[in-house]
């Protein structure tokens, strides 16, 4: 985190401390911190073979047992190890589609804010216009049309999560644009390209940290239920992809819980670690509600 | 009520947005790779001969600018071509599905309403008190469930353990109704489990936007001067505080159209409830393309509707807009 400036880099130790001394926030870091231990070292201690099926009849949709912690699903496969794998999955797409979603949104909002005139209000219709759009029948139309891959689901959920993003980062910019340090900057003769890297966007990005953290909540989600309507990448196990194989082979009607718990459970600790987090962060970031 | 101006440019930017939905789906099944020729073709194994006639339904041969046209009208005009599955005018399958969808979305959307409104009230009202954190603790939680699997667990709650409540289709499969009364019991316990699911994961979003606002408004001057007149708490709240914060909440109304969309796919699949968001899983699952365009193109015009109604109601609601 070098490129930020060392008052940045403060503020968010800062911010973090005043996230872990709230109750709700220190629950979403124990969740998260948590899951990412799990999905770092999980895989390594517990590696799943999605090859490894199960060699008799007995070993199709068993319970729990010695060997299996948390039974076997349709094809008898380990579900304790698969649910450890999907973390892995399901948290990068997440976080990758995030990125995505983050860098679009704030070029976007910048280059709307700083720009203004006719690109601001090109920019801000076309934002508009995929704000109003309904999210999942839109990702659920382009991933149908444009193939099942883990890179294709991480595109259209990434591309089609921006719109928020750059609406909340244009208004901060053209709050900063007019604000005295900048102007000075200008008048001192410093490029458009500086002002916008070095001062501009160093200001915005703390700003826009509570948004961030609820945008991979929402594509964590956005993941598991596509791949849950079978757009998922069969090759990779995600949540998703365990949920959609358990409901299609019929194992959530023979009451299979050891097969459906799992993996529900784990989309909800992340997303609810992610969405107690970024509810604190945006207290502590927005001030006027800090003082209540 | 409110400026013809104002309305004016309202409607303008409707018919806009309308055109460039279309428009998008022009370019996304016709014009990008995959139109829905070649997607057919890939599916199954058409002859060259099948392909060039289906070309010539579809307009292929034509100019790019004239398909546009063309495709313009038949949108409007509702005229979405064959399903490919079903080998019938994909308006005649939305319109079987329709009313079904409208039952369930109806259905949870009154209780999300009500529910998340006054859950957001009673914590606002006693912000800091133990109901509040617990009201918005509940809400976090709620909002961070996916809708399939809550949809899940309670199939195997309500159905699978309990055996009480129906968890599949809209009416129990072999039996002859005597009366429309037993009929329509049959069904609103069909609806029980579907709305529980959609109204359970979408109800977190109306509690904290609620709360959050009428907490804006509580902390504001005229709230101090009501309590200061000697008002009861119970005046305070409802008759200066609620009434002005319920205004974003008429805009999250809208948001949430376009969300419990996106549940009622997930619901209706989950529980075979034969919608439009059954409807779409299904043509996703069996590559139907013009059912998958048709329906998004509804899903759209649904939520950029709601969105303009939710723009009028704030012109009436809100003097201050209103006056700007």
């Amino acid at each position: 985190m070098s490129w930020l400036s060392p008052e940045t880099r403060a503020g968010i130790r800062r911010t973090a401390g005043l996230v872990w001394e709230d109750r709700l926030g220190r629950v979403g870091l124990i969740l998260l911190g948590s899951t990412l231990v799990v999905a770092v070292l999980g895989p390594i201690i517990f590696p799943f073979d999605p090859q490894d099926f199960g060699k008799t009849a007995a070993d199709i949709l068993s319970p729990p047992s010695a060997v299996h912690w948390l039974g076997t699903d349709e094809l008898g496969r380990d579900v304790f190890r698969a649910t450890i794998a999907g973390a892995r999955l399901s948290l990068l797409i997440g976080l990758v589609a995030t990125a995505i979603s983050i860098i679009v949104g704030a070029t976007i909002g910048i280059a709307a804010g700083y720009r203004l005139g006719f690109l601001d209000s090109l920019l801000m219709r076309i934002t508009d216009f995929f704000l109003v759009l309904p999210a999942l029948p839109l990702i659920i139309v382009l991933a149908a049309l444009f193939g099942q891959s883990t890179v294709v689901l991480v595109l259209v959920i990434g591309l089609t999560s921006w719109p928020s993003t750059a609406r909340i980062v244009r208004s901060q910019v053209l709050s900063l644009r007019e604000r005295q340090f900048i102007t000075r900057v200008r008048s001192l003769g410093a490029t458009d390209y500086r002002i916008v890297t070095s001062h501009i966007l160093s200001n915005v990005l703390p700003l826009i940290f509570a948004n961030t953290v609820l945008v991979i909540a929402g594509s964590i989600l956005a993941e598991a239920t596509l791949a849950f309507l079978g757009l998922g990448d069969p090759v990779h196990v995600s949540w998703g992809t365990m949920l959609h194989f358990a409901f299609d082979s019929g194992a959530t009607g023979r009451g299979a819980w050891w097969y459906v718990l799992p993996p529900g459970i784990g989309i909800v600790v992340v997303v609810l670690g992610f969405v107690l987090a970024g509810h604190t962060l945006d207290r502590i970031l927005n001030p006027r509600l800090r003082s209540r | 009520m409110f400026r013809l101006g104002y309305l004016a440019r309202k409607l303008a930017i409707l018919a806009l947005t309308l055109l460039a939905v279309a428009t998008f789906n022009f370019i996304l099944f016709r014009v990008l790779p995959g139109n829905p020729i070649q997607l057919q073709a890939r599916a199954g194994n058409l002859s060259p001969e099948a392909i060039q006639r289906l070309r010539e339904i579809y307009g292929l041969d034509q100019p790019l600018i004239s398909q546009y046209f063309i495709y313009l009208r038949d949108v409007f005009t509702g005229q979405f071509g064959m399903s490919i599955t079903y080998q019938r005018p994909v308006v005649d399958i939305i319109a079987e599905r329709m009313l079904n969808t409208l039952i369930l979305l109806s259905a949870a959307t009154v209780l999300v309403i009500v529910l998340g409104i006054g859950l957001g009230i009673v914590a606002a009202a006693r912000r800091g008190s133990r109901i509040d954190s617990s009201v918005v603790v509940g809400a976090l939680v709620f909002w961070s469930l996916p809708t399939f699997w809550t949809g899940l667990i309670l199939i195997f709650i309500f159905g699978a353990f309990l055996n009480v409540l129906p968890v599949s289709g809209t009416s129990t499969p072999g039996v002859d109704f005597t009366s429309p009364i037993a009929s329509l019991a049959d069904l609103a316990r069909h609806l029980v489990l579907p709305t529980i699911t959609l109204a359970l994961v979408d109800i977190g979003q109306f509690v904290v936007i609620t709360r959050s606002s009428l907490v804006d408004v509580l902390t504001e001057d005229y709230i101090l001067t009501a309590k200061a007149k000697g008002l009861s708490r119970r005046q305070v709240v409802w008759r200066h505080g609620v009434r002005n914060a319920l205004l974003p909440v008429v805009t999250t109304t809208a948001l949430y159209v376009g969300l419990t969309i996106g549940g009622a796919i997930q619901v209706e699949t989950v529980f075979s409830w034969p919608g439009m968001g059954a409807l779409m899983y299904d043509a996703v699952l069996r590559r139907d393309y013009p059912i998958l365009e048709a329906t998004f193109f509804i899903f759209a015009l649904v939520v950029i509707a709601a969105n303009f109604v939710s723009d009028l109601l704030y012109q009436v609601l809100d003097p201050r807009v209103r006056e700007a």
